[in-house]
């Protein structure tokens, strides 16, 4: 058993670099007890949930997160801790006791501490108890570096001479040149970019591959992709449905932010508060979409306050995630356990984010247009075009002012016109069909339910008749019929193919009422073959179906407007008292229900009426207005007047087709360009209380404002009068007193070049996290992040440039042993790449990737029927065409609930939740993915097509092009011969089975050369498979 | 992090990478390959690939199950249509809800609306020796009552499907905590060498109120991604990935495998890489599976009597062949399986829609309980069927139920657990449990703790914390242990 050693430390307390996870080989001298690194991770994980910050959970009233309340007096009697006096301290009596009762931690807790542990409290007591503040809580202070040194290595070189190890010497140039390539723009390099720096012998060669990769347009890709998992960006809302949004654009705000090397305190100010800056550009409102890449629901059913707590939980824990490196999430139900966070400090942040504008349930608005340069000058140009016609309509055009008095005139003979007539109130309105006609109070009949496919309606009339010489029938639009009617038709249109009218009287026989002529307003002649009045007019109405019960009156294309019939009688009408008027209206046309669906009837005692132009008579507003003699009319009611008259002025209908077309032509356009989510304030913020236990039903909690974290801030940053925003907020983020953000951001950015955190819980720099074993170093990187004005460039430059990080990977197997984790940092790391970078590598090696930066997500190949467990809607998977095939990993759809399966067997995270750090797993579904996905083999055709068409020679020589291109390096005779046997065999394989050679090559979209031989390139492709699936190939070292 | 468990899971990782790479440098040279594309020879040559040990050893208590069937019925059954018969609540169908039942609780889509008693739709009977009252809908399972326990009194804290499932699944409504059978391969291991420890499997109903499932709910969250759920398809692909390209022959398969191989192995022996023997074991195990799975989800060797007894077809892909599927998997030893059965949603037409869904899963429960018993593998078998929550008392739209998550039934059978007890029970209207009411983390204490596992003790660090299925809470139902 290891623990072999045990009796070592034992006798000689901590060994420095056990907190690296190193194997303690040797002792070291006994140092004072810190109580950061040796004290406070005992106390916080084994005694805090009880004596700690949760002042709701404390037993014994004994807190040990305070000197003053531990070493008082209990109520007992009793001392927990006694400075200087170990063996009057209970606490140590507790921890030491052989009775299972009294001893702590207690049993049920599951909790134990070793002798060593043990021991270690009882010196940190004898030494006096010196209780230190958080390292993290405490701003970091720069540690001095001798002139000349290179701060990094200084501080590195420190700690590996005092373990009495070496460095490793600088890695070789190609090693140094993949390593950068995937670092910092996650490509591999091609041969000859190594060749032409393994040539340049300048000692500036370095220098200048590190600017020239800190310029390309894809490093920004590659730094996008850990920030967009720790802002958790994804193209779908998470919950049930897992329904698209528009919210692409803040990823290629990401990508800008990193080329354009946007200082990282104005980063985070526009992203959480972009809406709030003055005049915020469109890219500080598409930043501000970080408040919305949360999860959102549409379920039927889901409870807004549930969900509404959900948001404020989720944006705080981003917070927390982003930048705080604190697990602020834990304060949600009760105080925090380990770390001075109060429930209330939870709320109160939330309550930060309670002027976020959204719907709480349901689906996302489609969000702001985001337009890019070209497509604003477009959109521009456009607008331009429109409001210049616009300008031309509305202007003033005396040359119209004759027409105008004529049109005047015109419309007050139709208003004169259209009072001769008076609308018939039915008595009774009835349908053959039993449709259902409704009489509404204008007096006009809506037929409603099912639309028979004939109908007649019989209308009667008791009063309001005498002396009528016309009948009139308008038919009317209506928004409850197909195309808005008046018919009932699909198209909005129908057929009367009848009028009947008929006088009736008690006891007495009907008198039939006879019609002299019929005229309406627009006839249809559309569709009128075999017509037999070569079109659908009037007079069929009236010819007791002489021609056939088909014809009848229609008005296609003109539907979705009134028209009239006008229909002269023969003989002057008058009820007598006791008659009824009975009129039918036949609709026997058939054919899909040309039926009626709104009407009215009116008569007119005047015979000028019926003869009059079909001039619609103006609307009551108008109608006003017309009746003012033109100087009493104000210049408004001019205007208006003036208005209505161009809507319709024959003079003005060219320019009112290019206004229509303008108009549309902007519509069109500008539902053609990309949108985003942003943040916009709701002027009342929710009201935000604490929820007890935080159970979203229990609405007694507290009120609470706005606040930032009690504990790191005085009075949680409140003053008078000022409600705290997001703006605050972000500014306190990246205040230089902040202890945690620059902490927070270099230890993941030095994840991201070694392999690991220098505290290597990236998400918790909180008492259950690590404090970093080489402090120094953080705090160095922290204060120069800070001091250099934010400036990401300048970091990564730092650490492009330093020994440490172009330090070979490979080591003396005793040291891979006693530090497996490499946290001396006396090598590089070595890991697989990342799930995008797999892809990246793989497609640029076939020469298949198309390098486009920004822009929407794309869909590349995926198994059918992934999404079969997605509804609401129910959704189909279509593999995008052409270019956007080839795109780089990280545009891919990143659909939440089903994230692309080759994607997710690499270890990306779902993004449902902020992700600081990627498992870096090996699992037998990459194996699966590499061997078989199509994405895959498709990358292995193409790249053995390149094999053939550009290398021409024998076996070996292509073997090794290829491996060149693979992995950078010729490869070794052993592997020369593995490839090349592959090759024999499978060559003579498919060229004794050509089809199964063909059926091979069909995987994907690109196109196979047709000069290449089917057997050769199926073969080539295995060689090409195996390079492509090489753990080399995968791994950056 | 504090010095100990620092100190125990390097040690622990040190000695599993060692045992690890020990097995892996055996298990990987050419002879085991060859022995894959010659079965029969794997046994007898070195072993198989490496697997996964679990962190639970050894087990806290001696274990009554070895692995788990969770049948989700999702979409919410109703407990009131299946398993819980109220007389009381037929006898008050049409009048209103009494307040007091319903005050301060969560309600879903019956926010804000009037809420009237909704009787039964389907008469009860007794069944078994015991004559246990169950709805008729479901004699088969009514046959083997006497096998099962079941629970009248489980209650969830979620009330919609997402959530719901997240935390019957997970213990927690956030996301990104480990499924339940990713906790468990994670602290068990898996005994099969040639399949995932964890596979999930669903099917869909007719009534076509098929809720989406997210794949988060067989997510590793925070554990490794070889804990994570491995969907077992009934169309396309078995397994993601699984098949050669089109063209290629398994044999030509293995020859790139074996390249690959023997190319990481050149490799490692100039970079001293404990990652590329790993790599090099998953190749192969990758290269089995292809095998493997294929041969695993073909029914059409089961014999007659066996499908007549489930009552399905091979490649049907319905939730009886899932149920076979189960017990093909449970005898290769895969640790946890999970059936996802759709179509319980039954906001309306819960009367026919109940019809359905027995006619899809009555006979397929009871034949996978009474297969099991045949191959004397139910004793060390726990089924658990499930839904995400159950239904309310109160009619939805005058022939519906609401999403309820106040009291609903659950049933569990096999290893560990006690045959033919019911425990737990609503309230006359079937509302709330109040009699021995059980929540989500019970459930899941109470199942580890039939793997042998004290559910306090199966933690990882994440966030800081201790983190466990069971959240904070959870207590074993000891009433129900056998």
């Amino acid at each position: 058993m290891v623990f072999g050693t045990q009796r070592g430390w034992l006798l000689f307390g901590v060994l420095l670099g056990l907190w690296a996870g190193l194997t303690p080989v040797r002792a070291v001298t006994v140092r004072k007890v810190d109580f950061n690194h040796d004290v406070q991770p005992l106390l916080s994980d084994n005694c805090f949930a009880c004596h700690g910050p949760d002042t709701n959970k404390i037993k014994g009233k004994l807190r040990l997160d305070l000197r003053e309340v531990a070493t008082k007096p209990a109520k007992s009697g009793k001392t927990a801790i006694i400075p200087g006096k170990p063996d009057d301290s209970e606490l140590v009596r507790r921890l030491f006791t052989t009775d299972e009762d009294d001893r702590m931690p207690p049993t049920e807790s599951h909790k134990t501490l070793t002798v060593a542990q043990r021991e270690m409290l009882r010196r940190w007591i004898a030494e006096g108890a010196e209780y230190k503040g958080h390292w993290a809580y405490t701003p970091p202070v720069k540690p001095v570096i001798p002139a000349g040194a290179q701060a990094i290595d200084f501080l590195v070189r420190q700690r590996v001479r005092e373990a009495g190890l070496k460095p490793a010497p600088e890695a070789d140039r190609r090693t140094l040149a993949r390593r950068l390539y995937f670092d910092l723009v996650g490509l591999p390099p091609k041969p000859e970019e190594i060749a032409a720096f393994e040539k340049d012998k300048s000692p500036e060669a370095y220098r200048r591959l590190v600017e020239r990769l800190l310029s390309s347009p894809h490093y920004g890709e590659r730094m996008a992709i850990g920030w967009l998992d720790v802002v958790r960006f994804a193209d779908t809302i998470g919950y049930h449905s897992d329904n698209p949004r528009n919210i692409w654009p803040y990823r290629d705000y990401v990508i800008r932010a990193f080329n354009d090397n946007k200082p990282f305190d104005q980063f985070t100010r526009e992203q959480l508060a972009g809406d709030l800056l003055p005049s915020p550009t469109q890219e500080q409102k598409v930043a501000s979409a970080f408040n919305r890449l949360l999860l959102t629901t549409e379920e039927g059913g889901a409870q807004p306050k549930d969900y509404e707590a959900r948001y404020l939980t989720d944006r705080v824990r981003a917070v927390g995630a982003v930048w705080l490196g604190q697990t602020i999430g834990c304060a949600q139900c009760h105080d925090h356990k380990f770390d001075p966070i109060l429930q209330r400090d939870f709320y109160a942040m939330g309550a930060v984010f309670a002027d976020v504008k959204e719907a709480i349930i349901g689906g996302r608005e489609p969000g702001m247009l985001v337009p890019n340069e070209e497509q604003a000058r477009e959109l521009a140009k456009r607008e331009q075009t429109a409001n210049g016609l616009q300008q031309d309509f509305v202007g003033p055009h005396p040359e119209l002012a004759g027409v105008f008095t004529q049109w005047q005139q015109a419309q007050l003979e139709a208003l004169a016109n259209e009072a001769l007539w008076s609308p018939l109130a039915p008595a009774k309105a009835e349908s053959v069909a039993g449709t259902p006609l409704t009489v509404r109070e204008d007096r006009s009949v809506l037929a409603g339910g099912k639309n028979p496919d004939t109908d007649t309606y019989t209308l009667r009339f008791t009063n309001g008749v005498a002396g009528a010489v016309g009948v009139r029938l308008e038919v009317l639009p209506d928004d409850s019929l197909p195309a808005k009617g008046p018919g009932r038709a699909a198209n909005g249109n129908f057929v009367l193919t009848e009028v009947v009218g008929r006088v009736e009287r008690e006891g007495a026989t009907s008198r039939t009422v006879s019609f002299q002529s019929a005229r309406a307003s627009h006839e249809q002649t559309t569709l009128a073959e075999g017509n037999p009045y070569k079109a659908w007019s009037a007079a069929a109405t009236i010819d007791g179906d002489a021609k056939g019960k088909s014809p009848g009156w229609a008005v296609l294309p003109e539907t979705g407007r009134p028209q009239q019939l006008r229909l002269e009688l023969k003989e002057p009408l008058t009820l007598a008292a006791g008659e009824t008027l009975v009129i039918e209206l036949q609709q026997n046309h058939g054919d899909g229900g040309h039926n009626l669906g709104h009407f009215r009837l009116a008569t007119t005692t005047d015979a000028k009426a019926v003869t009059a132009p079909f001039a619609a008579p103006p609307g009551s507003e108008l109608a006003e207005l017309l009746k003012l003699p033109a100087a009493s009319r104000n210049a408004e009611q001019q205007q208006k007047l003036f208005a209505r008259f161009k809507d319709q002025a024959p003079e003005l209908a060219g320019l009112r087709q290019r206004l229509a077309e303008a108009k549309k032509s902007h519509d069109d356009f500008v539902a053609s360009l990309p949108r985003c989510l942003i943040t916009e304030r709701n002027d009342e913020p929710r009201t935000v209380r604490i929820l007890p236990r935080g159970n979203f039903l229990i609405e007694t909690g507290d009120k609470v404002e706005p606040a930032l974290p009690a504990f790191l801030v005085k009075n949680g940053g409140r003053t008078d009068g000022h409600r705290l925003n997001r703006l605050d907020l972000a500014n306190w983020l990246v205040d230089r007193n902040n202890p945690l953000t620059a902490r927070v951001v270099m230890n993941r950015l030095w994840r991201q070049f070694f392999g690991i955190g220098l505290s290597k819980v990236l998400d918790d720099l909180g008492a259950q996290g690590e404090p970093p074993p080489n402090q120094a170093l953080l705090d160095w990187l922290a204060c120069e992040f800070r001091d250099s004005g934010w400036d990401m460039k300048h970091m990564v430059r730092l650490i492009m440039l330093s020994d440490t990080y172009r330090q070979a990977s490979t080591a003396p197997h005793e040291l891979l042993v006693h530090d497996p984790y490499n946290r001396l940092l006396a090598r590089q790391g070595r890991w697989r790449l990342e799930a995008e970078l797999v892809r990246d590598n793989a497609l640029s090696l076939a020469g298949l990737l198309v390098p486009t930066v920004g822009g929407p997500s794309v869909r590349p190949y995926q198994p059918e029927g992934y999404w079969e467990n997605l509804n609401f809607p129910q959704r189909t998977y279509d593999a995008s065409k052409e270019a956007d095939q080839y795109r780089r990993g990280l545009y891919t759809w990143w659909q939440r609930s089903f994230v692309h399966p080759s994607m997710l067997a690499f270890d990306a995270p779902t993004r449902e939740e902020c992700a600081a750090e990627r498992n870096r797993s090996n699992i037998p579904q990459q194996a699966l993915v590499l061997l078989n996905d199509p994405t895959y083999v498709e990358a292995a055709r193409v790249l053995a097509a390149r094999i053939l068409r550009e290398c021409p020679g024998d076996e070996a020589k292509r073997i090794t092009w290829a491996w060149q291109q693979a992995l950078d390096r010729k490869p070794r005779p052993e592997e020369l011969a593995a490839l090349r046997s592959l090759l024999q065999k499978h060559l003579a394989e498919f060229r004794q089975n050509r089809d199964a050679a063909k059926d091979y090559l069909k995987t994907g979209f690109a196109p196979v050369p047709p000069e290449l031989d089917a057997a050769e390139l199926a073969a080539w492709t295995d060689v090409a498979r195996a390079l492509l699936n090489l753990h080399e190939t995968i791994t950056r070292s | 992090m504090n010095l100990s468990s620092e100190l125990r899971q390097f040690f622990r990782q040190q000695q599993t990478r060692r045992v690890f790479l020990g097995r892996a440098s055996q298990g990987v040279g050419a002879l085991a390959l060859a022995s894959l594309l010659k079965p029969g020879m794997l046994s007898a040559a070195t072993g198989k690939p490496a697997k996964w040990a679990g962190v639970v050893d050894p087990l806290h208590f001696p274990a009554r199950a070895k692995r788990v069937i969770w049948l989700t019925m999702a979409g919410g059954p109703s407990h009131l249509e299946t398993f819980d018969p109220k007389p009381k609540l037929a006898a008050m169908h049409g009048q209103p809800m009494p307040e007091s039942f319903t005050q301060g609780k969560q309600i879903a889509q019956l926010q804000g609306q009037k809420l009237l008693c909704y009787g039964p739709q389907h008469k009860f009977r007794p069944f078994g020796k015991m004559g246990i009252e169950l709805c008729e809908l479901f004699p088969q399972i009514g046959s083997v009552a006497d096998d099962i326990c079941w629970v009248r009194s489980m209650t969830s804290e979620a009330i919609n499907h997402d959530p719901a499932h997240m935390f019957m699944n997970t213990g927690s409504q956030i996301a990104g905590r480990p499924s339940m059978g990713a906790w468990i391969t994670y602290g068990l291991g898996s005994e099969a060498a040639d399949l995932p420890g964890f596979v999930v499997l669903t099917s869909l109903g007719r009534g076509g109120q098929n809720q989406p499932i997210a794949a988060r709910q067989w997510a590793p969250g925070f554990l490794p991604s070889r804990f994570q759920g491995v969907q077992l398809r009934s169309k396309g692909d078995p397994v993601l990935y699984l098949g050669t390209p089109k063209g290629v022959s398994r044999e030509q398969q293995g020859d790139v495998v074996k390249t690959i191989n023997a190319l990481n192995r050149q490799h490692d022996a100039i970079v001293d890489d404990p990652e590329i023997a790993t790599r090099i074991a998953q190749y192969e195990l990758a290269f089995q599976m292809q095998a493997s799975v294929p041969e695993l989800v073909d029914l059409s060797k089961e014999p007659a009597s066996v499908l007549d007894l489930y009552g399905c077809k091979p490649g049907d892909g319905s939730f009886a062949s899932n149920c076979l599927l189960a017990r093909r998997l449970a005898e290769r030893g895969v640790r946890f399986m999970q059936l996802y059965h759709k179509d319980w949603d039954h906001h309306g037409g819960v009367k026919q829609g109940i019809e359905f869904k027995a006619a899809e899963v009555d006979r397929a429960c009871m034949a996978l309980i009474t297969d099991l018993k045949q191959r004397d593998m139910l004793k060390d078998t726990l089924i658990v069927w499930a839904g995400e929550f159950g239904r309310t008392p109160m009619s939805q739209g005058g022939d519906g139920r609401d999403h309820h998550n106040a009291g609903f039934t659950i049933w569990m059978c096999g290893g560990g657990i006690k045959p033919g007890m019911v425990y737990g029970a609503t309230d006359e209207l079937g509302y709330a449990a109040v009699e021995n009411p059980i929540d989500v983390h019970d459930l899941h204490a109470t199942m580890l703790r039939t793997l042998g596992i004290e559910h306090t003790r199966l933690s990882v660090k994440f966030q800081g914390l201790d983190v466990r299925l069971t959240g904070i809470a959870g207590k074993v139902i000891e009433d129900i242990l056998a």
